[in-house]
């Protein structure tokens, strides 16, 4: 945990995290000793392909599927030992904005009521019309208009579905968020405006926000750290200006050069990376990336990587860290 | 992304069952025998159980619309009394056994634990033959209205719970559940409020059918002579009556035997027209 100073005041922090799948053909391994923390305050970043586990890293940290093992500790409560009522509580500090802005919203139900659901189960505001007030601020507060509370999910765009998703979240007033891919369904000009939005939020209201993406060039803009998932093992964590000025990890450098610059002259030097992520249920031997890393040997089949502390800013899970 | 497009179907769906002209006559039908139901003893001044042995199986003249039967009774106001019964009888089922269904279907789709004994148990139901299991259920319970109202829920309820368990299967999986539990929303409001609201058409259009269904089950049962007491009229033990009649006196048993298969008639083209309006693949493309 070099990438994180130790005097800092964290608020959430993972200490080894696993998640496994039991299924038919065998248990599938989607998180595998996972550790790092979020400093209050600030934005990691959470990176990685399609299955290396983001998102149910994202869920298992809300408890929204249960880990199989590990800690999660949240201010000073262990958040795996909470029962449900403390739970109920735990979940006004703590919220999610989904990939989907579809399928995240009740399509049967007006946006008051998907935003003012949560505020009626934790009894906030007093009466009916308090709590009308509260949504309409809200509303507000996201960049919509207070009357389209009476209109329902399907009369909105998918950016506009994407800030009552947000109000939603907000409405309880979390301290912590996480963003499951929040942007990714969205068009790229919508995208940009969603991010700011999510920058505003968290400057006005002081989030600590776990952004979880699959591509960098979205996290530089709004992270502090990140850290570098690959098949439920983190695989490389540092600061953002540090990862993005020298990654270390052979995954993490292969990420950087898949990211789109929007600079016509500029030459980069692409690795690109074969194949496809191995499967969850028979990961390779030894450090997991191997398969598909130009620098794998046989030490590298034979040894799991340790973290390797490169600076007090970057820790890279490679055999050969420091040495490629 | 279905769910999403029939989402104005409240405000839509009168005018698309509008449109179509089975449909309409299928709801003129049901109207019509509604209709009489309710305000059968305005609609005939005679009495249903009034004997008159003088004027037994007369045929259908201007003072006996559709004749009279073995004791002189008034065959039109019979029926129209006997309307009363079917129809409650039809709208008691479709109420009662939507209820246990969705109970059912609930617990079961939500519920992991729960789900294998439920499974079983509407399978196990399913397994037996209606008529058979409701004549077994009236015998236990007694003939009465309620209680064939009560038998035929049994009966019919597994059909209910069955798309109420594989809706709840597939919703409960959905983004918005998750976001409710999230925010922490108690199981019993996500059941009602996410659940139980995206699923209200499946079910509106079973429960049509079941109506149907429990119209035709209670004539049986009571053309059998285990349904509501023999004296009560139904449509079911006008047949019954008339049978032995059906020679000499043909209209006894040809205007229960009519309605019956008018109102099941129109039930089943209005639950088809709602599960066409309701369905957004199909509606498109008409």
């Amino acid at each position: 945990m070099a990438a994180v100073d130790q005097d800092q005041d964290i608020l959430l922090s993972v200490e080894g995290m696993s998640k496994t799948f039991p299924t038919a053909a065998g248990d599938v391994h989607a998180l595998k000793d996972v550790s790092f923390a979020v400093p209050r305050g600030s934005v990691v970043g959470l990176v990685g392909e399609s299955g290396s586990g983001k998102t149910t890293l994202g869920r298992c940290l809300l408890r929204l599927v249960e880990p199989t093992a590990g800690v999660v500790r949240f201010g000073d409560t262990d958040l795996r030992a909470l029962g449900n009522a403390e739970l109920k509580r735990m979940r006004k500090r703590m919220q999610i904005i989904f990939q989907d802005p579809f399928s995240s919203l009740n399509p049967r139900m007006r946006v008051r009521d998907i935003i003012g659901e949560a505020l009626v189960t934790h009894g906030i505001g007093r009466n009916r019309s308090e709590r009308r007030e509260m949504v309409a601020s809200l509303l507000e507060e996201v960049g919509l208009e207070p009357d389209h509370m009476n209109r329902y999910p399907h009369e909105f765009s998918g950016g506009q579905r994407q800030r009552i998703g947000i109000a939603r979240a907000l409405s309880v007033e979390p301290e912590f968020i996480v963003a499951d891919e929040s942007v990714s369904a969205l068009d790229v000009s919508v995208q940009a405006q969603i991010l700011n939005l999510m920058q505003d939020l968290k400057d006005r209201r002081n989030l600590t926000m776990l952004f979880i993406a699959h591509d960098l060039s979205v996290v530089e803009y709004l992270c502090d750290e990140i850290v570098v998932l690959y098949l439920g093992r983190v695989v490389e964590h540092g600061t953002a200006r540090q990862l993005y000025s020298s990654p270390a990890h052979p995954y993490t450098r292969a990420l950087l050069s898949a990211a789109p610059v929007a600079d016509p002259d500029w030459k980069r030097n692409r690795q690109v990376l074969r194949g496809e992520i191995p499967s969850p249920l028979s990961p390779p031997s030894g450090c997991v990336f191997r398969t598909r890393c130009m620098f794998a040997d046989e030490t590298c089949a034979a040894q799991i990587p340790a973290p390797v502390s490169l600076s007090p800013h970057q820790t890279s899970h490679c055999l050969k860290a420091g040495s490629i | 992304m279905a769910q999403i497009e029939h989402v104005s179907m409240e405000a839509g769906l009168a005018s698309a069952l509008m449109q179509r002209r089975t449909v309409v006559v299928g709801l003129i039908i049901l109207a019509v025998f509604a209709f009489a139901a309710v305000f059968a003893p305005w609609i005939t001044s005679f009495d249903p159980s009034a004997l008159s042995v003088r004027d037994r199986l007369t045929p259908p003249n201007a003072t006996w619309w559709l004749g009279t039967d073995e004791f002189g009774r008034d065959v039109f106001t019979r029926l129209v009394y006997a309307g009363r019964v079917s129809l409650l009888v039809g709208a008691g089922v479709a109420f009662l056994s939507s209820i246990i269904g969705i109970v059912l279907g609930l617990l079961g789709g939500f519920f992991r634990r729960l789900d294998g004994i439920v499974s079983r148990v509407i399978d196990a139901m399913m397994a037996f033959p209606d008529i058979l299991l409701a004549i077994s259920l009236v015998a236990a319970l007694g003939g009465s209205v309620a209680n064939v109202i009560i038998a035929l829920s049994i009966v019919y309820a597994p059909r209910i719970a069955r798309i109420v368990r594989a809706s709840t299967l597939v919703i409960r999986e959905l983004t918005y559940v998750e976001a409710a539990r999230a925010l922490g929303v108690s199981t019993w409001r996500i059941m009602l409020n996410h659940l139980l609201r995206n699923m209200v058409s499946p079910i509106i259009v079973q429960a049509t059918f079941v109506f149907a269904y429990a119209m035709l089950a209670e004539a049986g049962l009571s053309f059998l002579g285990v349904g509501v007491d023999p004296e009560t009229p139904t449509w079911g033990t006008m047949i019954n009556a008339g049978r032995q009649y059906i020679g000499d006196a043909g209209w006894m048993i040809m205007s229960p035997g009519l309605s019956i298969t008018a109102c099941v008639l129109a039930l089943q083209i209005v639950g088809d027209g709602l599960r066409d309006a309701l369905d957004p693949r199909i509606s498109k493309e008409l």
